[in-house]
């Protein structure tokens, strides 16, 4: 079977490249940890990968706002190689500060870059304060190739800015109609709920964005923290579970690529 | 080049979270006035920029186009609100500025040159408020006097930064011809913190050296013998009086606690009590190194800088451990005053103990998250007497290559610096916190205070994880107490070094020579590395912006030689530095109080006392706490500190597995009770001990791989009654160590924590030793919790319940003290912690949970509500010692080594033959209804509460 190749993008604060770089190898990817440096000096080196990660974190500390400086600095450095990446038919995905830089450097919700950052953005929790727990997450799209349309999952969110907020109802509902809403939080019952059902509050519950060509998904829950049962809060009465809830985004970002890459 | 002004606020349309947090701290200060707060980002900017690039800068960069808005320069109060006070803060000259660094860095990205830029936060307070409320608010809400300045309805801008360039100059601090009284004076007066005779020692040194010191020498000296850095009055010798009967110890650390792990001997034990941190194997090619430290000081002054360096600080210590460690968890231990203290009863120079809690658990939280290390464990204690000394404990644990667990510096080698720059942040800290606190001290020793970078930190610790992996340096440690002069100093030692000192980054100038060299500015490693390594290992630190500069070199003639521009400042020997401080002996005293058990009626029915219990700050849910931390970052978690079937009961310790391709997993816990030394501090020691053992086993950790660490936070201990109840932990510490047969491999004190009023009123901090524990999990996926599991289940007690309420919780809420403190049975503990640990190994057990701080009622109930199950108890099930026949005393003793495991029928002649010869009993089972019962002997039920009251008192305290 092919190959397939993913990159883990690190920088200044990214702290959670290493489970990343697990969770993908587990599905099957060849994984490397790669720093911003790297690919600055080197724009061709996204060639070799059919994946890129932007893994969690606080890069740069998050000053100014989350994920702000990274998501400046690729704008300003990197965004026609991602672009050009995204082109080819290639899948990024973004991960809590990663989903904060796709947003903040105007890759998602995307098309047109400055359109997409004066819609949407993610900003402080309600609660005002970094939270860690576990939400459940219901997929909203069918367009989204990281996704598995129907299939609830328990992933831990940590994070203190993680409310995604759209400029106007137009722009949400243009999320709604183009399909780009990935995720929702739902309870144990799939139902959207109030805090902590919805952990930030998010409007409209949103958990996670993808693009037009649903190849590009952002999401503030780790999937990368959930690739195993034992990581499962509930994992010692839950003993006949097989695979961490996470494991679908990469396994499917993987299978995508062997039979369409 | 031209400073702009920028002030980002939120846009109407957009909740302002920051804003309206502050108006809630007002309003829980008390001030009703206050109708709105907005709150401002204000960004100071020189550049190079016109108009165009400026819009550009606040566009793109400064502002989320969503949800904010910018404004250039100074904007007044919103138009039609006259009763708008404008409040400014600024951080004062000299403190760290990360967020003005980062911004400086995406200006540079955008094409934009820069050159000073600094921040500041504004409010505008929307209301009829009085010049002293605004005061107040200021004061006690916005800003913090040590590091920040508030600037109130002006239109000047702060100062600006230190400029002006240092002139060299020796200075020498003459001390050869000092009498006594010249020398006190002199130790004092440079804040030396250096006692008459140590000053006479150094006097002797320097008349037979026939010179006079330099200033930087002193310090080094100050430094070097700082109760900080070489815990003089725990390795004192001792006479002890214990209840009149007279004790001797030479050396007081090696005569109990090193003592036990040198004759335990483990072959597992890899390094103890001689690097950062203790260093044990974890399986065949892996070893595990923990250390905790306390920054009590600082937190005290700043809590959140306080809290953050404290815990950054002891990262960097398995970073600096061997060839240094990676770190894969932290833990975390608090003490402080009641919270609803009433702010008038507050005394001078103390933050109020809610503001202290809430700025601690930011600084843990911003730092230990920005680092990707989940803070797994951790323990909050309140009592009146942490008031003016609150104590941080932090601790962290790393792993690493087995064979890489010890340094090699050779003479020749480079001595770089790696890492942040220098500044004048918590110069004499190391001194600092071998004092005692006066309400003076937030005014004189502000400097103290250290002001930390995690994300620098953080990019340090990923490339110096790269040089070790390439194995480019031969030691490494870290820059803590004491700055360079501690690191360089202690890696010398046995070498010699010589340093330029104009080398060292600057943060900016007019540092001199010696306060480069004792500054404690964060984030900095010292490694030594081979001349032919030097290239390549700088080449690797550049590639990711990480700063590093060769200082000097390691030599052979055991001497540390300082030069500044070439000329000399210091030349001091490496044996008088380390091993010329003089040793101490001191007398310590202990009398056994005279103290009585109180009598209270019993009762028929206890749910009110269970209620209120569960409401008590020390046993109250710390949920608002633990979620502020990340404690699933790296993926490693399989016992988390919040559990059961809503994930909200208290876990009695972690369980990480530190490798993704192993299921060998890590438990942590620690255990703690100040309450118990107020009786007997040798049992409060055995009782932390057994607590943190406890908390290992329940959750299947072994009993044969126990590592022990000790925290001793005391009063002034030159005071031979408050010396005493130390002594008493140390013998209970060498004790408790044999009989679990589980050795201490590092431990720490911080001694003086007392507070002196304004009105000459002492407050010393109740005997408080933290023992943190550590053990090897052979396979986690049998791991327990515990949360009860499910209906029909067997519940059993395991270990002996004696009337012991001394020092409970019981007491507490009945205002008393009591005399029956919890003992350990050194015979029984051990074999029941033992044959726990093999039942859970077996599968025998599906949770497991220990009797702690309120007894048997209150951990069933936590069991009962965690796994959202009933129970039905029974006491006459319960195994307990012929006085213990009270229902109270059954229900609220606080006895040691006592377990509640949960045992399917199935396997309950198994586990019950496990359990021959040692005290259990069946004390109930699960059920599916939503109550608690339990039954007293006499079959009358004693206690029936709901499961959801039950837990809404347990969270409601501290539910913030």
């Amino acid at each position: 079977m092919k190959q397939v190749r993913a990159i883990v993008l690190r920088a200044a604060g990214i702290n959670c490249d290493m489970e990343t770089e697990y969770a993908l190898e587990l599905a099957g990817a060849k994984a490397v940890r790669c720093h911003i440096n790297r690919i600055i000096e080197d724009k061709s080196t996204l060639d070799h990968f059919q994946i890129i990660v932007f893994p969690g974190g606080f890069s740069y500390g998050d000053d100014v706002a989350a994920g702000k400086i990274l998501a400046n600095q690729i704008v300003h450095h990197l965004y026609e190689p991602i672009q050009k990446f995204i082109d080819a038919g290639k899948l990024a995905l973004g991960i809590c500060n990663g989903f904060q830089v796709l947003v903040k450097a105007g890759i998602l919700p995307g098309s047109d870059k400055a359109e997409s950052q004066d819609s949407v953005t993610i900003t402080h929790n309600d609660s005002g304060k970094f939270e860690d727990r576990w939400v459940y997450l219901a997929p909203q799209t069918e367009k989204c190739i990281f996704i598995e349309p129907g299939r609830q999952i328990y992933l831990p969110i940590a994070h203190a800015e993680g409310k995604v907020v759209t400029k106007d109802d137009t722009a949400l509902e243009e999320l709604k109609s183009q399909g780009q809403i990935a995720f929702k939080y739902v309870d144990e019952n799939g139902r959207e709920g109030s805090y902590p059902v919805n952990p930030n509050g998010s409007v409209d519950s949103i958990a996670g964005l993808t693009d037009s060509t649903g190849r590009i998904l952002g999401l503030m829950p780790h999937p990368e923290r959930h690739v195993r049962p034992i990581q499962h809060p509930h994992w010692s009465r839950l003993k006949d579970k097989t695979d961490g809830d996470g494991m679908t985004i990469f396994n499917n970002a993987v299978k995508y690529v062997q039979e369409n890459l | 080049m031209r400073q702009w002004r920028f002030e980002v606020f939120n846009r109407p349309s957009f909740s302002d979270v920051h804003g309206n947090s502050v108006l809630e701290e007002i309003k829980e200060l008390g001030i009703s006035s206050v109708e709105a707060v907005q709150s401002a980002k204000v960004f100071l900017i020189e550049a190079d920029s016109n108009d165009d690039s400026a819009q550009r800068v606040g566009k793109e960069l400064l502002t989320d186009p969503v949800c904010e808005e910018y404004y250039i320069g100074r904007s007044g109060p919103p138009a039609g609100l006259a009763k708008a006070t404008l409040i400014e803060v600024h951080l004062k000259s000299g403190v760290t500025d990360p967020v003005a660094e980062s911004v400086m860095a995406a200006m540079a990205d955008m094409g934009v040159k820069t050159g000073n830029v600094r921040t500041a936060r504004k409010y505008v307070l929307l209301g009829d408020i009085t010049q002293s409320q605004t005061d107040t608010i200021a004061k006690k809400i916005l800003a913090n006097d040590v590091i920040e300045t508030v600037i109130i309805g002006s239109e000047a801008e702060p100062p600006g930064p230190h400029l002006k360039p240092y002139e060299m100059q020796i200075i020498h601090w003459p001390i050869c011809d000092l009498d006594d009284e010249g020398l006190t004076a002199l130790s004092k007066e440079k804040d030396l913190f250096l006692n008459l005779v140590e000053m006479q020692t150094i006097q002797k040194h320097y008349r037979e050296l026939g010179r006079e010191p330099t200033d930087v020498e002193l310090e080094s000296l100050a430094q070097t013998w700082s109760e900080h850095c070489v815990h003089k009055t725990l390795k004192s010798s001792v006479d002890m009086s214990i209840d009149g009967r007279q004790l001797h110890f030479d050396n007081l650390l090696k005569d109990t606690i090193f003592k036990a792990t040198k004759q335990l001997n483990k072959s597992w034990c890899i390094s103890v009590f001689v690097d950062n941190a203790g260093v044990v194997e974890f399986d065949r090619d892996s070893a595990v190194c923990f250390k905790v430290e306390t920054h009590n000081r600082p937190s005290a002054l700043d809590p959140y800088g306080g809290a953050a360096t404290g815990i950054g600080g002891v990262i960097r210590d398995p970073m600096g451990t061997g060839m240094g460690a990676r770190p894969i968890a932290n833990t975390d231990i608090f003490c402080f005053g009641p919270p609803d203290k009433k702010l008038e009863d507050i005394p001078k120079g103390v933050l109020h103990p809610r503001r202290i809690m809430k700025g601690v658990v930011a600084g843990v939280r911003d730092y230990g998250n920005r680092m990707g290390i989940p803070t797994v464990n951790g323990a909050i204690y309140f009592d009146e007497r942490y008031l003016g000394n609150p104590l941080v404990y932090c601790g962290n644990i790393g792993i690493m290559d087995k064979n890489k667990c010890f340094k090699n510096p050779q003479p020749g080698n480079i001595i770089i610096v790696v890492g942040g720059k220098t500044g004048r942040d918590g110069i004499h800290g190391a001194t600092f916190s071998s004092g005692e606190i006066t309400h003076e001290y937030e005014a004189i020793f502000s400097h103290a205070v250290q002001i930390g970078n995690p994300i620098t930190e953080k990019k340090m610790l990923d490339v110096l994880l790269q040089a070790n992996e390439a194995s480019l340096y031969e030691a490494i440690t870290d820059c803590g107490a004491g700055g360079l002069s501690s690191a360089v100093g202690e890696m010398g030692k046995d070498l010699g070094a010589e340093v330029n000192l104009e080398k060292v980054p600057l943060k900016y100038a007019g540092l001199n020579y010696a306060e480069i060299w004792i500054s404690e500015a964060q984030e900095r490693m010292v490694i030594a590395v081979k001349g032919e390594n030097v290239k390549e290992i700088q080449k690797i630190f550049d590639s990711e912006n990480v700063e590093s500069t060769v200082i000097g070199k390691f030599t052979d003639d055991k001497k540390l030689i300082l030069r500044y521009n070439g000329q000399k400042v210091a030349e001091m020997d490496m044996d008088f530095l380390h091993d010329g401080v003089p040793k101490y002996s001191r007398k310590a005293v202990w009398n056994t109080p005279a103290l009585s058990e109180p009598s209270i009626a019993e009762k028929d029915n206890y749910n009110d006392e269970l209620l209120q219990i569960l409401s008590s700050y020390n046993v109250a849910g710390k949920e608002w706490v633990i979620r502020q931390y990340d404690h699933e970052v790296q993926g490693s978690s399989v016992v988390k500190p919040l559990t059961g079937i809503k994930n909200d009961g208290p876990s009695d310790a972690a369980v990480i597995r530190p490798k993704f391709d192993s299921d060998r997993g890590l438990a942590i816990s620690c255990g703690m009770n100040p309450l118990y030394g107020d009786i007997d501090p040798y049992w409060m020691a055995l009782a932390g001990i057994d607590e943190a053992i406890r908390n290992l086993i329940c959750v299947g950790g072994r009993a044969d791989r126990i590592a022990l660490l000790d925290n001793f936070s005391w009063g002034n201990c030159t005071k031979p009654e408050t010396f005493g109840p130390l002594v008493r932990a140390s013998q209970a510490c060498h004790d408790g160590a044999i009989a679990f047969d589980s050795p201490f491999i590092s431990g720490k004190d911080s001694l003086n924590n007392e507070f002196s009023c304004e009105d000459g009123t002492q407050i010393s901090i109740p005997s408080t030793l933290l023992i943190s524990a550590i053990s090897i999990v052979r396979d986690v996926n049998k791991c327990v919790t515990m949360d009860a599991k499910r209906a029909s289940n067997l519940l059993f007690v395991v270990g002996e319940t004696k009337n012991e309420l001394g020092g409970s919780h019981y007491y507490k809420i009945k205002g008393h003290l009591g005399a029956n403190v919890p003992t350990v049975d050194l015979e029984t503990a051990p074999k029941i912690a033992e044959k726990i640990s093999s039942a859970i190994a077996q599968g025998l057990t599906v949770s497991c949970h220990d009797c702690s701080e309120g007894g048997l009622a209150i951990a069933l109930a936590e069991m009962a509500f965690a796994g959202g199950l009933g129970i039905e108890a029974d006491l006459r099930g319960l195994p307990k010692s012929k006085d213990c026949s009270r229902k109270d005393s059954q229900l609220f003793s606080e006895s040691n080594s006592r377990y509640i495991v949960e045992v399917e029928p199935e396997n309950y002649d198994a586990f019950a033959k496990l359990m021959l010869n040692l005290p259990f009993g069946q004390v109930g089972k699960v059920t599916g209804e939503k109550t608690l019962t339990i039954k007293a002997e006499d079959g009358k039920t004693v206690i029936e509460l709901d499961l959801d009251l039950l837990k809404q008192a347990w969270q409601r305290p501290l539910d913030w």
